[in-house]
């Protein structure tokens, strides 16, 4: 009888399919993609005033001095609504939120602030979605944490509901 | 009553498979030659046990057919305003029917293997029954207690919630059962394998038995290629035929394998050569079929393609994967060697070119299923990948084209050894082609590399198909061998129309007002207007487009943007112009702001000869069947009348008086 080692290899490389398969079926699937570009630095941009009562973004206003939140929202989108108190919530304890409004007209945006309260220090209007593609979030809303240094040091996909408040509160503080 | 006989006779096909299982092992304890006497039962449990499962397919489609909505499945996936037609393809449109017809299919195939075929010594047969009956075991298990079709509610539904006119469509009422089919056809070269395996019965007669389950699933898996690949063509509305996504890929990966394993059996029935790899690749078809029901089925991989996907589900069928694909690699590895090594060939030999076709299709399988798995090895450490076109397409044809090159030279060579030096004109002849048309092809244009070789070899592959009808008396030619000649072939056509494709596609992507006009190639379409259409369940915008080629009588396309509410989806229904040299292919997108609509047309020269293609190989397939079997049945009446000759002449013995001394 011919014994070789080389037949084995089908059944080990199978093995270690199965260990990985059994391994992946064991985890909470998480559907939400998250962006690479945490830890770096700002793309550059420079966006128009979203509606005429507050001035637009670009990268150098979230440089300096402190954290700031940037928020990506829309006034077309339902959960913004939902995270809209939170927001109010953040501004109250002193954070500076610089949103970006997607796909958006002037006058919807003033609309929706007018109705749902407005946080925001100022607000760009992204109208191809250039810049949400560029920092890596795949849909509205998102929230992220920028450094002084203008550095992406979170990503909170997803609307912002109460209990998430505290964990963008501390984000912000490590990023000091 | 009628869903109860079902699960009754699914029961009972289960018990039945246990009994085939254990009286198919007894026969492994027979001497060689005689008949253990519990082994008897292994043959007619499996044909008792293929009438029950398919009765038990029969009593769901039955109870589909009335939409019985006290049954779950059928309040869930059904409506009683459904035409019967989709209530009927309803029946595996879902988890729960697909895999019964699975285990139907595979009882089915046991029962035909168990009741035909006689060729085989009783060792072999019950061995290889055994199996069949292990592994339709755990499929039973897997249906009767987590996934049971027959399931009741409590109180009967008043009405069915499956109206989605998403799954009223007849090429997703089509390809699947057709794939599906094919996989588990698969089966039975996977239990012939093992069978032959434990009795070390790897010789030609084996492989005579094997050849016609290998090409029935090939043929079937190669329709259910092209039927799904050109289902996703015209549904998807992105203009491509195939996308390397995972589902796609689980149907290419035992299509690979079975391609492989379909002329490596023919080296083991002409030459007796190629035994522990013909056993290799019997085990590893049946896998991929069964890899490819988990990675669809589980939703460990993200797809195009939506399935109900259910974790604990595919928790149950990677168990059963460990137990089947695990164990036949155990006893692979132990048994293996044991199998003499079969006879010698030359390189320069039709062996030889077989051989090389099989790694290279074993490579191509290798980089379809590393690239398939990758996504899922690189997220084990939280990356996230997706594996596209750019890794596929050139690793994939870092193999194919040499193995395309070889399949044109390898029919024509000899077995045992050949002299490359007799072919010098048919070499000279394919290598001109090969060049002579990527000349004259770059002489017009600049076109991408992969595409170009791809014109080349298919004229070549085109040509050396029919090389082999080369001086030999057409009328004489067995039927099988036409069958290669057409699958070849039809290899050709198809790589043809993807290099066409490829090569000479035309898009334009352009925001029209209504009235406007856009030139694509000769074509000239035109807006006429876009209106608001609705449907069952569905609002839809559709854009009236008036295309005239070179100036001749313009036909109307009506591309779709549709809205679904219940699911909530949106979906494009592309438009299709077909003529003999190609297809226009329109797509409606968004207005603009100032009025404009975005509309997208493709002109794709030729690119319908990539499902001919894929027909044409399906017809060679079916011809090499029907070949095998008309040169079987020749053998078998000739073995008959031999006898009845043998035995008439012993009676006329008897009869006459024995001549006195």
């Amino acid at each position: 009888m011919r014994s070789r080692l080389f037949l084995w290899v089908p059944l080990a490389l199978f093995a270690f399919f199965a260990g990985v398969a059994g391994y992946m079926l064991t985890q909470e699937k998480d559907e939400f993609v998250e962006s690479t570009m945490i830890g770096q630095p700002l793309p550059d941009f420079a966006l128009d005033p979203a509606f005429g009562g507050l001035p637009g973004a670009a990268k150098g206003d979230l440089v300096g001095g402190k954290p700031r939140l940037l928020n990506i929202w829309a006034s077309w989108c339902t959960p913004c609504i939902a995270e809209a108190p939170q927001l109010e919530a953040l501004q109250a304890r002193g954070v500076e939120i610089v949103g970006i409004a997607i796909r958006d007209r002037p006058e919807d945006v003033a609309n929706f602030l007018g109705r749902y309260g407005n946080p925001y220090a100022r607000i760009g209007s992204d109208r191809i979605s250039e810049v949400q593609l560029a920092i890596g979030s795949s849909g509205v809303p998102e929230t992220f944490v920028i450094d002084a240094k203008g550095v992406i040091r979170y990503q909170h996909i997803g609307d912002i509901r109460p209990e998430h408040v505290a964990v963008l509160l501390e984000e912000l503080e490590k990023a000091r | 009553m009628i869903p109860e006989i079902g699960l009754a006779a699914l029961w009972l096909a289960a018990a039945l498979a246990v009994l085939q299982m254990v009286s198919g092992a007894f026969a492994l304890k027979a001497a060689e030659g005689a008949v253990n006497p519990l082994a008897i039962y292994a043959r007619p449990a499996a044909v008792v046990q293929a009438f029950l499962a398919v009765l038990a397919f029969l009593m769901l489609l039955w109870s589909f057919a009335i939409t019985d909505l006290s049954i779950k499945l059928v309040a869930s996936n059904s409506h009683s305003m459904k035409p019967l037609l989709y209530k009927l393809t309803g029946t595996w449109g879902n988890h729960e029917g697909s895999m019964l017809l699975w285990v139907g299919v595979l009882a089915l195939s046991g029962g035909l293997l168990a009741g035909f075929e006689k060729r085989l010594p009783e060792r072999t047969m019950g061995a290889t029954l055994a199996v069949q009956g292990f592994v339709a075991l755990g499929f039973y298990a897997f249906l009767l207690l987590s996934s049971n079709p027959f399931e009741r509610l409590p109180v009967p539904a008043a009405e069915g919630t499956g109206l989605n006119p998403l799954l009223q469509d007849i090429g997703l009422a089509i390809h699947p059962p057709t794939l599906y089919a094919g996989y588990v056809g698969l089966s039975v070269a996977f239990s012939l394998a093992m069978g032959a395996l434990l009795t070390n019965q790897v010789n030609p007669s084996f492989a005579r038995v094997l050849r016609p389950w290998v090409l029935g699933a090939w043929v079937l898996l190669t329709f259910g290629i092209t039927a799904g690949s050109y289902w996703a063509y015209y549904e998807l509305g992105w203009g491509g035929w195939w996308f390397w996504d995972p589902v796609e890929n689980a149907s290419l990966m035992p299509w690979l394998a079975a391609t492989a394993l379909m002329h490596s059996v023919s080296v083991l029935a002409a030459r007796d050569a190629l035994r522990t790899w013909t056993i290799m690749l019997g085990v590893l078809a049946f896998s991929m079929s069964m890899l490819g029901t988990f990675l669809v089925r589980s939703g460990v991989l993200t797809s195009v393609h939506a399935f109900a996907v259910d974790p604990e589900r595919g928790a149950f069928i990677l168990g059963l994967l460990g137990l089947y694909i695990g164990g036949a690699f155990t006893i692979f590895a132990l048994r293996a060697g044991a199998v003499a090594e079969g006879k010698r060939f030359a390189i320069a030999s039709r062996e030889g070119a077989l051989v090389f076709n099989n790694v290279m299709l074993s490579a191509i399988l290798a980089i379809v299923l590393l690239g398939t798995l990758y996504p899922l090895l690189t997220e084990v450490f939280d990356v996230r990948v997706s594996v596209g076109p750019p890794y596929f397409n050139p690793a994939g044809a870092i193999f194919a084209i040499p193995m395309l090159l070889v399949m044109a030279v390898g029919p024509l060579l000899r077995w045992k050894s050949d002299k490359p030096a007799r072919l010098q004109f048919e070499l000279a002849l394919i290598a001109a082609l090969v060049i002579g048309v990527i000349a004259l092809v770059s002489f017009f244009g600049q076109f991408p590399l992969l595409p170009l070789l791809g014109l080349g070899l298919a004229a070549a592959l085109a040509v050396a198909a029919f090389l082999p009808l080369r001086g030999r008396n057409l009328a004489r030619v067995p039927v099988a061998t036409w069958g290669m000649v057409l699958a070849h072939f039809g290899i050709a056509v198809s790589l043809f129309g993807m290099a066409c494709e490829g090569a000479f596609s035309q898009e334009r992507l352009a925001a029209v007002a209504p009235g406007g006009t856009e030139q694509i190639g000769d074509f000239a379409v035109t807006l006429e207007s876009v209106t608001p259409v609705a449907g069952p369940n569905w609002t839809a915008i559709e854009a009236r487009l008036a295309v005239s080629r070179d100036g001749g009588e313009p036909v109307i396309l009506n591309p779709q943007a549709r809205n679904f509410w219940s699911p909530p989806q949106s979906t494009s229904e592309s438009a299709l112009l077909t003529r003999w040299d190609g297809q226009l292919y329109a797509v409606i997108g968004n207005q603009a702001e100032d009025g404009r609509w975005q509309i997208r047309v493709w002109w794709k020269p030729f690119v319908t000869f990539i499902w001919y293609g894929g027909l044409l190989i399906a017809l060679g397939g079916i011809l090499a069947i029907a070949g095998r079997v008309k040169v079987d049945v020749k053998r078998r009446a000739a073995v008959t009348k031999g006898a009845e000759r043998r035995a008439d002449v012993e009676a006329l013995d008897v009869a006459s008086p024995v001549p006195a001394e």
